[in-house]
């Protein structure tokens, strides 16, 4: 599965995305910043505060309690400051 | 019903897209045209550019499904939303939202509703350069108020 970071969240945790196996009990986006943060002190970094960090499945804002299911590719930012 | 989305690092002309909306047809009344536009300062302080990073398919899908929304809720003849992206300097122009409609309610709501939709879900994020430092900027609280009005709220 493809993980991708972007803005201060890519900063933070040193790459832009990457590919990972999805350990079999990740169920959930929240359960995935868990385990991500539990990866090393970048990763603890980035996502340090995840109540603020934002998610996307297949390009599709998700809430932290979706589940992951078969998604290809999860994205996490900051919240967005476009327009 | 004409829509385009663009994503480009290259800058636009709002009056040839607004022109290109309506050219050749009599049916619309209303033409509304935002643009977004980079100020040379920030609280006070000069900034020497904004720099803007993009989720590129995602950027595309998630304005596109808003314009879908937009044009479910209004009776609009036209929607041409156009963001840049790279590095962007005073006085240089970010966004373009043209709305058309038979009349110029919709076209006003729809064009605002798009704005206020860009600012919260749109996957941008603006990168200030101030002070030979650079920053992300903080989403703001009153963008999330602007674009939580909608929900919920019927078509006028």
């Amino acid at each position: 599965m493809k993980i991708r970071y972007f803005a201060w969240v890519r900063e933070r945790v040193g790459k832009p995305e990457e590919e990972i196996e999805l350990p079999a009990d990740v169920a959930t986006v929240a359960e995935l910043m868990d385990w991500l943060a539990g990866r090393g002190e970048e990763y603890a970094y980035a996502f340090e505060n995840r109540t603020v960090i934002r998610a996307a499945i297949d390009r599709t804002h998700v809430r932290p309690e979706t589940t992951i299911g078969r998604a290809s590719e999860i994205a996490f930012f900051p919240p967005m400051t476009g327009g | 019903m004409t829509t385009t989305v663009r994503l480009q690092r290259e800058r636009f002309d709002a009056a040839a897209e607004s022109a290109k909306l309506t050219r050749g047809r009599s049916d619309i009344g209303a033409v509304v045209t935002f643009t977004g536009i980079c100020r040379g300062e920030e609280a006070g302080a000069p900034i020497a550019a904004l720099t803007l990073e993009h989720y590129p398919d995602m950027a595309e899908e998630e304005i596109a499904r808003h314009v879908a929304e937009a044009c479910a809720r209004w009776p609009l003849l036209g929607v041409t939303v156009i963001h840049r992206y790279g590095r962007i300097v005073p006085g240089e122009d970010i966004v373009l939202v043209v709305t058309a409609s038979s009349h110029r309610q919709a076209a006003f709501a729809a064009a605002e509703f798009l704005m206020d939709y860009l600012k919260t879900r749109a996957p941008f994020w603006k990168q200030v350069e101030k002070s030979g430092a650079k920053n992300w900027v903080a989403a703001k609280d009153s963008d999330d108020a602007a674009a939580a009005r909608w929900r919920g709220k019927a078509a006028e």
